[in-house]
């Protein structure tokens, strides 16, 4: 394979990273950003969080491979971007500790008190990792200014917060949010259930509305045409892709069903995921070539940022290999535990450490 | 204070924090495993609930592992720009594999393992932890590659203004990656063989103590086989560490001697180089920028260094001083004057560049002291263990036992982090070692106000995490064993899970 078909296809396993990441990732954001508005009831709450307890772990995964892809693959990129965004990726970092800790500690200590103090941990730093992860992405998809060598990002901090990027920033969070309320919809049973399908009736339209005004602004102010690596099909790509990213998320909302029908719910879930996937793709082809930024003179983009031909190729066979493996046993974990739980399911000591039900 | 030299601290302070819970989660994922498979095999629900309850201890000490480990995957792009750019051909690979590899083989299953009780067959649920412990170890061998390509960067060549992989292969078969490896894998053994003997020589010196008169503790017995387990894991651990740290001795007396001199406190060249004990150095740079090394005081023992270096009692140790004119004449050399390909190719360009090939003496010296003292420390305690539990006995239940077995976990825990002080802060100045200095490496666009705002964060947000994990330590380790029931798979979907958060 020749370095620029190994660039290609890894800018596209980055590309897979990222969304995967998002798709993932983004119902556990949801759940933990929906605990203030569903888990109102501390066992409701518990039922929630267990969703997703034996899963997050791995899904978080996905965005520490993405960016050691990124590393390997594209080290320009990973540098360029990385210290670019430096106080941007410190508060995504921190989101990440805040809600990673939340869920193995909350359950230590009978206390209340210590429990809601996890609880709103892991509610903001989901807050937090999607929102600046939002404002990053959209700001990707507008450009970035670099320049120099080694080149790095010219615009100032606050230039992240342009209008489109904190347009970026609230459809994520808000997209996140209905595509975890309809996970929970998926996940649980009975009070929760009921909760979660009325979460997405009522925020779902807001999604709608803010997914349409991004693609429609984005794809009018920072067109396909403005990247010179794209052809001119690109930019009609780039409207099709977003345009289905829409109507997936509408039909999501659809099939939202408070009478509880599971193939409703199935057919939702599908919607918010593929708006999800869609979303990222329309971003993912406006950053081809220019890695989401703009060079005046082309001096940095993917070919100057890309490892050498062995390095890619040595990683294409790792990929190749461990890929289909990591998928196989990630989907056995969510078949394991595939079947709906309800607060009937909560183990009777709640807050207690140990006990002879809840095991350790 | 500059941002290079904050980026360094970061990285240091971000990096041994990090390391307290990575050799606890390595070593005693095996361990739990392996309780757990005793339970299986014996049927005694003893080992259930000791599984359990070093499960429980596990889990505190891996979350906190997750969370700051995340830092550290991103932390090189974020302060180390020009790092990431120069060596992200051969560094960033394994880094990705060790994410491909390992931590989704690692996240994955010890979630199915801690949610599964209920739902799989006890040697299917065993087996998930294996995996998870598989995961760990296989993390660590994709890490210490990488960092022993900074040790001794094999396998590269300089093309392109950058260095670029010519041999994947070569980051494996590195004596430092080798050396490394059956160095660490032991010593993270040694820090959860002292965590069980540790917890589990005070649980039964206590539990001992609560019996009445004349009665034996119902867990006496299970406290004392972990006790004895640990202590054996402990020992058996040391002597493949002391093994392997040898062979580390000699790697780097070859590759990298001026940091064996550094650590050994050796100004000059000599053969039959004696082993300092103890040892007060100053430092100062001279007038031309280059670092000179007075010895204070020192109190030595004959010919140990040069049998430690080169297994030859009369064998030449390279010297600080001697070290400092050849690099200034002639470039960084190993101990038989060569360099590998990518060292020699950037050795022009290198040249440009005044470089002061001194790392810092004093912390050199100490940490490798440090690092073997506090691992002998925890040897002989594990070996008064053994005593005192030899044919059903019992340790004494006083003040000081209890703080001996308190405080045994941490003799190795801290050896394992002065191993890394030594390894790091001895391989300066260089990012790589005789290729790039530290000082060339960070994100030139990053200035000092951002890397003392993240650095202040990171120091809040770890602080409060080390208050949590050990406030849950000391609670459940007060709390004892569980009272359990032998799991069954599940049959009916309304009963309460297993386990849940």
């Amino acid at each position: 394979m020749t370095h620029e078909q190994l660039i290609f296809i890894w800018f596209l396993l980055i590309a897979v990273l990222w969304i995967g990441f998002f798709f993932l990732e983004g119902f556990d954001f949801g759940v933990a950003m929906l605990y203030p508005v569903i888990g109102k009831d501390p066992t409701e709450r518990r039922v929630m969080i267990n969703t997703v307890g034996p899963t997050w772990d791995g899904n978080e995964v996905w965005l520490i491979t993405a960016g050691g892809a990124m590393f390997a693959a594209f080290p320009g990129w990973y540098a360029t971007l990385f210290s670019g965004l430096y106080l941007p990726l410190l508060l995504v970092l921190l989101g990440l500790i805040a809600r990673g800790v939340a869920f193995e500690y909350r359950a230590l200590m009978p206390d209340d008190n210590w429990r809601d103090t996890f609880d709103w941990s892991a509610t903001i730093g989901s807050l937090i990792v999607s929102l600046v992860l939002g404002i990053a992405f959209a700001n990707m998809w507008r450009g970035m200014p670099v320049a120099g060598d080694p080149p790095h990002l010219t615009q100032g901090l606050l230039e992240l917060f342009h209008p489109f990027g904190l347009l970026g920033g609230a459809l994520t969070v808000t997209l996140f949010i209905v595509h975890g309320a309809v996970f929970l919809c998926l996940k649980t049973a009975d009070s929760v259930r009921e909760k979660a399908n009325r979460a997405v009736k009522m925020l779902g339209p807001i999604a709608v509305a803010l997914l349409a005004a991004f693609i429609v602004i984005g794809n009018i102010a920072y067109p396909a045409s403005n990247n010179p690596y794209l052809g001119s099909g690109a930019g009609v790509a780039m409207w099709v892709t977003g345009a289905i990213s829409v109507a997936a998320l509408g039909y999501a909302i659809v099939m939202h069903s408070e009478s509880g029908n599971q193939a409703r719910e199935n057919q939702a879930f599908i919607g918010t995921g593929l708006s999800i996937l869609m979303l990222f793709v329309t971003i993912f082809i406006k950053m081809y070539g220019t890695l989401g930024f703009v060079s005046a003179d082309d001096s940095f983009n993917m070919n100057v940022a890309a490892s050498t031909p062995y390095t890619l190729r040595v990683m294409s066979i790792a990929a190749l290999i461990f890929v289909p493996i990591v998928l196989a046993y990630s989907a056995w974990s969510y078949y394991i535990f595939r079947k709906r739980i309800s607060t009937k399911n909560m183990p009777a000591a709640t807050n207690a450490p140990v006990s002879a039900t809840s095991g350790y | 204070m500059d941002a290079q030299v904050l980026a360094r601290w970061q990285f240091g302070i971000t990096t041994v924090y990090h390391f307290f819970f990575v050799p606890v989660t390595l070593g005693t994922a095996w361990l739990v495993a392996v309780m757990e498979t005793r339970w299986l095999r014996t049927k005694d629900v003893q080992w259930l609930r000791m599984t359990k309850f070093f499960a429980k201890l596990f889990l505190i000490n891996f979350a906190a592992g997750v969370v700051t480990g995340i830092v550290q995957e991103f932390q090189f792009g974020m302060n180390w720009s020009e790092y990431s750019r120069f060596f992200g051909d051969i560094f960033g690979a394994p880094l990705a594999l060790e994410a491909l590899v390992a931590f989704f083989l690692e996240s994955t299953f010890i979630g199915i393992w801690i949610f599964g009780w209920d739902r799989l067959s006890g040697p299917v649920h065993n087996l998930m932890i294996y995996l998870t412990a598989l995961g760990g170890t296989i993390s660590a061998v994709f890490i210490l590659a990488a960092n022993a390509f900074m040790q001794n960067p094999a396998g590269a060549t300089y093309n392109n203004g950058r260095a670029e992989l010519v041999d994947f292969s070569m980051l494996f078969t590195n004596p430092f990656f080798i050396a490394a490896f059956s160095h660490q894998i032991p010593a993270a053994l040694m820090v959860s063989g002292g965590l069980l003997a540790g917890v589990a020589g005070w649980k039964l010196a206590k539990v001992a103590k609560e019996a009445p008169e004349g009665t034996v503790h119902p867990d006496a017995g299970i406290w004392r086989k972990t006790a004895k387990m640990g202590a054996y894991v402990l020992l058996v651990a040391s002597i493949a560490v002391m093994g392997s740290g040898h062979y580390q001795a000699q790697v780097g007396a070859k590759f990298q001697p001026m940091k064996l001199a550094a650590s050994e406190g050796l100004l000059d060249t000599q053969t039959a180089a004696g082993f300092a004990i103890v040892g007060i150095y100053t430092q100062e740079r001279d007038a031309e920028g280059i670092t000179r090394v007075t010895e204070v005081f020192s109190w030595e023992v004959p010919y140990v260094l040069s049998v430690l270096a080169f297994n030859d009692p009369n064998a030449e140790v390279q010297g600080i001083n001697d070290l400092t004119e050849q690099y200034l004449t002639d470039g960084h050399r190993a101990w038989d004057g060569s360099r590998n390909q990518l060292q020699e190719e950037f050795s022009s360009e290198l040249a440009q560049l005044s470089v002061d090939p001194v790392p810092n003496v004093m912390v050199s010296f100490w940490s490798f002291r440090m690092m073997m003292g506090l691992g002998f420390v925890s040897m002989g305690i594990a070996l008064l263990i053994l005593w005192f539990t030899r044919k059903g006995g019992t340790p004494p239940t006083n003040n000081l036992w209890k703080y001996t077995m308190g405080t045994l976990p941490f003799f190795p825990l801290i050896a394992n982090s002065f191993g890394w002080i030594l390894t790091e802060m001895g391989r300066q100045p260089w990012i790589i070692y005789g290729v790039l200095p530290t000082w060339t490496a960070n994100s030139p666009n990053v200035g000092a106000a951002s890397v003392l705002t993240s650095m202040i964060a990171y120091t809040l947000v770890y602080g409060i995490i080390a208050v949590v994990v050990l406030k849950l330590f000391f609670t459940y380790i007060a709390k004892g064993l569980p009272d359990v029931s032998p799991p069954k798979v599940r049959t009916d979907d309304d009963a309460p899970l297993s386990f849940a958060y």
